[in-house]
């Protein structure tokens, strides 16, 4: 270690650190702490969907009688539960894990840079998404509890709900802001501090992914604080950007001046979150195109068109988001172009997925962990691109939309899909943070058990959709027509129960693996892209000379080499 | 009696959502062809090129010409479903009323958690409504004052239609956002507050079925069920007479 | 560390800019994003209501033309800072660096004043949706205000000791607050006419 950073305190070097390797380090460990939580409240939300208004066993008792008395959940308690799933997995789960962890820790190695353009812009970027979170988190313990009007918050619902959904306003703007110094952190990083002879052409597909991630975060986020000042004015000034004249609330006429429009959220709300999907799944297809490549030992087909690819659904994720919205009586005018960008929308994802696809053809495909969850990527991403189609159009959507179709198709894009995908790539680049490869047994038995339980989570959704089941219900049985699928909601819960317990060895595996798993040098994969030319875990600085690139990012199995790799900073042809 | 629910569409008691099955069963079909097709190309090459002493990856890129023309065909197939389904049923179904002297008209003014059901009785007109006047016993608000509303007719959560007439539903909301779905009827729309948004179907076939709130809309979202039951015209008639006058 | 990092002070030969510079872009970009949503959020309320008044019966149209030119001026004078600086003489920089964060203090007192009178004839946020958007729209652009001045107080005092030291890293700087502040006065250059003159 040639640098200066022995010399620096621990809280320097680890808590408040500007170095990029830790900040990744510290988003990873925290986004991985959220998905849990996450994951938890929708293993208790199971429960009461399974067996509606039964009492909780053991763990129900924890939670008081305010929440649950006598162990039954509450509607408030399950509404709370709803929201603050969607809301944690997304914002505070996914995006970090995605962008944060791996965005941050290998974006800078993969380009050969010292660190990101703006280190100590990068510390805040973490510090406030962990003040957000912790927000968040504290309006549990309010009165009256955390945000319970679902993770879209759509008013004027959220404008008369309790105090939890102002702490949720706060807590997003703080998300936001952390998301906006990170993306302009990675745009600058990525067009500025690329090494020499790193053409854009020559990047790793997971950079491409993270600098269009990038331009979505930074363009679609701000309409979204835009919505919540709307919102917190409404909710703290009396103001009604949200609420019409005349509402009558529980009997009360609600004092308001009046003249808002409520859909005028719904417009803010959804011009993010459209773009947010892509924030989600971008990072995704980056990981699984880097292990496709490296576990095929050949390069990717169609490297050029998947770029192209990915800039092009960047582009068009910015006018498509009223396709959440064909319901609220939009003009059939209105709903015809949303379709048809719909329809456009969905062409470059199967490029994309095809080209994926076709990488296999002709690779001599190593089946270790991170290539098992990459796979799986493929038919499960598949699924939930594919289920997304009869709700892009506004006339199949007028029976499916906001049921259990719509759940399954999108958990399948993310759960399966992208989720898969991160994991992946936690197994594949463990040995360059840590110097350790984690346990190829464990990591089988992690990928067959989640890989099973998660189809039978969500694979019976689409059945209770089609049957018109609404989401959101606390007790689904109260509706005749969602009686029959109650059966399919047990399924799922005990599966949902199963795939918990088939997460046990990746904790053990993560955890044990940080001390007793096998040591590795600096590229045990045998990759080519930059962040393997580096010691594993890279030092201060991370490169001992700066790097040099030659070549683009996947030349495996170039004919006429003895070996079958040819890193991208080596020199000679 | 006939089983209206299962695992999979249910029963479809409306005349013309036959069409919103038809697009739905033939995106299944699609996606069914389309995925067995990718999952079986994905296990033979999986099988083919797994990694195994004496194989070799090539590194020369093998040109295929087949995807792209799979991609063309599923963007073809696209439009197809665009201009030939989803246009003529949105078009349908947002555009092209039933004449109302026709038609039976009824206003359903949601709130948490009822639906309101305001007939205008035998005058057809529905009488004028104030937000003001709303009190327990009046949930809509109607003016007794206007001669209109004298013979008004409101139930809650009782929707009863005839069958084979057309139904024209003007949705309203009180307080929040929620959706007005009949599934049997394939009949699914938002009411947004301080807006009527008209829908309109026809019951082909007469039964007691429900109304879902399908928008999240606060804490007994879940219970939000109303009755929708359709039958002759004379039983139709017979109901909607003997119901109190506000 | 930041000495390993590149273009920070000299340009990127590429692209032309400074990493700062570049940042500063994206930054504003956002901002573009964030101004146009209210703005489509105040086009969407009021074709969508049923009467609006005309901002001139309601607000104080010579109190904001006089707040107008004294945000123009403070855009004059960052200019002026940054020329100076450029010039390398640090003492006519304090100066005109000095008259920006004034003229933006001023603009906060004229614009107290206006909110002041306003609380007076009891027009609060919560009166109409005009002046719900009024306040808003004027306060989340006060704020930006009260960040510039924030901003280039550190660069009057504490941040200038980087001239010594990176002349061409603290130029860059203040250029970047310049195009920072530029960017807030063409917001109310838009805000005017929209909120006091249609």
């Amino acid at each position: 270690m040639s640098h200066d950073e022995h010399k620096l305190p621990f809280w320097r070097k680890y808590i408040f650190s500007i170095d990029h390797k830790v900040i990744g380090i510290q988003y990873g460990i925290t986004a991985l702490l959220f998905l849990l939580l996450g994951f938890c409240l929708m293993l208790m939300m199971r429960w009461q969907l399974a067996f509606p208004a039964k009492p909780m066993p053991w763990i129900g008792g924890f939670f008081g009688d305010a929440l649950m008395p006598g162990g039954i959940m509450l509607p408030e308690f399950y509404n709370q539960l709803g929201t603050m799933h969607g809301t944690i997995m997304i914002f505070l789960g996914v995006v970090p894990l995605g962008v944060g962890a791996f965005g941050n820790y290998f974006v800078p190695l993969q380009i050969g840079a010292p660190d990101m353009a703006f280190p100590k812009l990068n510390m805040m970027s973490y510090w406030v998404y962990f003040v957000g979170g912790v927000i968040m988190l504290a309006s549990f313990f309010l009165p009256q509890g955390a945000a319970q009007s679902g993770w879209t918050a759509y008013p004027p619902l959220s404008d008369i709900a309790p105090a939890g959904q102002t702490w949720w306003l706060f807590g997003m703007v703080f998300l936001i802001t952390s998301s906006l110094l990170g993306s302009v952190n990675f745009l600058v990083t990525i067009i500025q501090l690329r090494a020499d002879g790193l053409s854009f052409f020559r990047l790793p597909f997971f950079v491409w992914a993270q600098f269009v991630t990038s331009f979505l975060l930074l363009l679609a986020f701000p309409p979204l604080e835009a919505a919540g000042v709307l919102q917190l004015m409404d909710r703290l000034a009396g103001t009604s950007f949200f609420l019409p004249s005349g509402l009558v609330v529980s009997g009360e006429i609600l004092q308001v001046s009046g003249g808002g429009n409520p859909l005028l959220w719904q417009h803010l709300f959804w011009f993010l979150a459209h773009p947010e999907v892509y924030v989600l799944i971008l990072p995704a297809m980056g990981i699984v195109a880097e292990i496709m490549a490296c576990n095929t030992r050949k390069p990717i087909y169609g490297y050029k068109s998947m770029v192209y690819s990915v800039i092009f659904l960047g582009f068009m994720s910015f006018i498509v988001w009223a396709h959440h919205m064909y319901l609220v009586g939009m003009s059939t005018e209105m709903s015809a172009f949303f379709q048809v960008t719909t329809m456009i929308i969905s062409i470059p994802s199967v490029i994309i997925l095809t080209s994926l696809m076709l990488s296999l053809w002709g690779g001599s495909i190593r089946f270790n962990t991170p290539m098992l969850f990459a796979i799986a990527f493929l038919p499960m991403f598949g699924i939930g691109g594919l289920t997304g189609l009869p709700l892009g159009l506004a006339a199949s959507d007028i029976h499916l939309h906001d049921t259990y179709y719509v759940i399954g198709h999108f958990h399948y894009v993310v759960a399966p899909g992208t989720i898969f995908a991160l994991f992946a790539g936690i197994y594949y680049w463990f040995p360059k943070m840590t110097g350790r490869k984690m346990s190829e047994i464990l990591g089988k038995i992690h990928f067959w058990f989640s890989f099973i339980f998660i189809n039978g989570v969500f694979m019976p959704m689409f059945s209770m959709g089609l049957a018109g089941v609404s989401r959101r219900l606390w007790d689904p049985t109260q509706y005749a027509h969602a009686q029959p699928t109650q059966p399919l909601n047990v399924f799922i819960s005990i599966s949902a129960w199963c795939l918990a317990l088939s997460q046990i060895p990746f904790i053990i595996n993560f955890f044990g693996s940080i001390f007793w798993g096998e040591k590795v040098d600096t590229n045990p994969w045998q990759a080519t892209t930059l962040e393997w030319a580096t010691p594993s875990p890279p030092p201060h600085g991370n490169f001992e000379t700066v790097p040099t690139v030659y070549r683009g990012p996947y030349e495996y199995s170039v004919p006429g080499r003895e070996k079958d790799f040819h890193p991208q900073h080596e020199s000679g042809s | 009696m006939e089983k209206y629910y299962g695992w999979g569409l249910p029963f479809n008691a409306s005349v013309g959502g036959e069409k919103i099955d038809q697009l739905i069963y033939i995106f299944h079909g699609f996606m069914a062809v389309l995925f067995v097709g990718w999952f079986i190309f994905l296990i033979i090459v999986l099988f083919r090129f797994r990694a195994r002493p004496g194989h070799k990856a090539n590194y020369h890129l093998k040109h295929f010409k087949a995807p792209s023309y799979i991609e063309v065909a599923v963007a073809l197939f696209e439009v197809v479903l665009l201009v030939g389904f989803a246009f003529p049923i949105m078009h349908q179904y947002r555009n092209v009323p039933p004449a109302r002297n026709e038609s039976v008209e009824i206003r359903v003014v949601a709130e948490q958690f009822a639906w309101n059901i305001h007939y205008p009785g035998p005058d057809g007109l529905f009488g004028k409504t104030d937000v003001n006047l709303v009190k327990v016993g009046n949930a809509i608000g109607l003016d007794p004052t206007d001669p209109a509303a004298l013979d008004d007719i409101t139930t809650i959560n009782q929707l009863h239609v005839p069958v084979n007439k057309p139904v024209i539903v003007r949705l309203s909301s009180k307080d929040v956002i929620h959706s007005f779905s009949l599934p049997v009827m394939r009949v699914k729309q938002d009411t947004i507050p301080g807006q009527e948004i008209p829908v309109w179907f026809t019951a082909g076939k007469t039964g007691k079925f429900e109304i879902a709130c399908a928008q999240f809309c606060g804490l007994a979202h879940y219970r939000m069920r109303g009755f929708f039951t359709v039958e002759e015209q004379t039983e139709f008639d017979t109901w909607l007479a003997k119901q109190v006058k506000p | 560390m930041s000495d390993m990092i590149r273009y920070i002070s000299k340009p990127h030969p590429v692209t032309g800019v400074t990493n700062a510079k570049l940042g500063i872009w994206c930054f504003l970009a956002s901002e573009v994003m964030l101004f146009g949503a209210l703005f489509s959020a105040y086009i969407l309320l009021r074709t969508g209501a049923t009467e609006w008044p005309v901002g001139a019966d309601l607000l104080n149209v010579p109190l904001a033309t006089v707040n107008t030119l004294i945000l123009i001026a403070s855009s004059v004078t960052i200019v002026m800072s940054w020329a100076s600086l450029a010039m390398k003489d640090l003492s006519r920089f304090r100066i005109y660096m000095g008259l920006t964060i004034l003229l933006a203090c001023a603009f906060l007192v004229v614009k107290g004043f206006e909110y002041g009178a306003k609380f007076e004839h009891h027009h609060f946020p919560n009166s109409s949706t005009f002046y719900a958007i009024y306040y808003t729209l004027t306060g989340l652009h006060g704020l930006h205000i009260v960040g510039g001045i924030v901003v280039n107080l550190y660069l009057l005092f504490p941040g200038s000791a980087m001239w010594q030291t990176e002349p061409e890293r603290f130029l860059g700087r203040i250029e970047c607050a310049g195009l920072y502040w530029h960017f807030v006065d063409l917001v109310w250059i838009f805000l005017f006419p929209v909120l006091y003159l249609l």
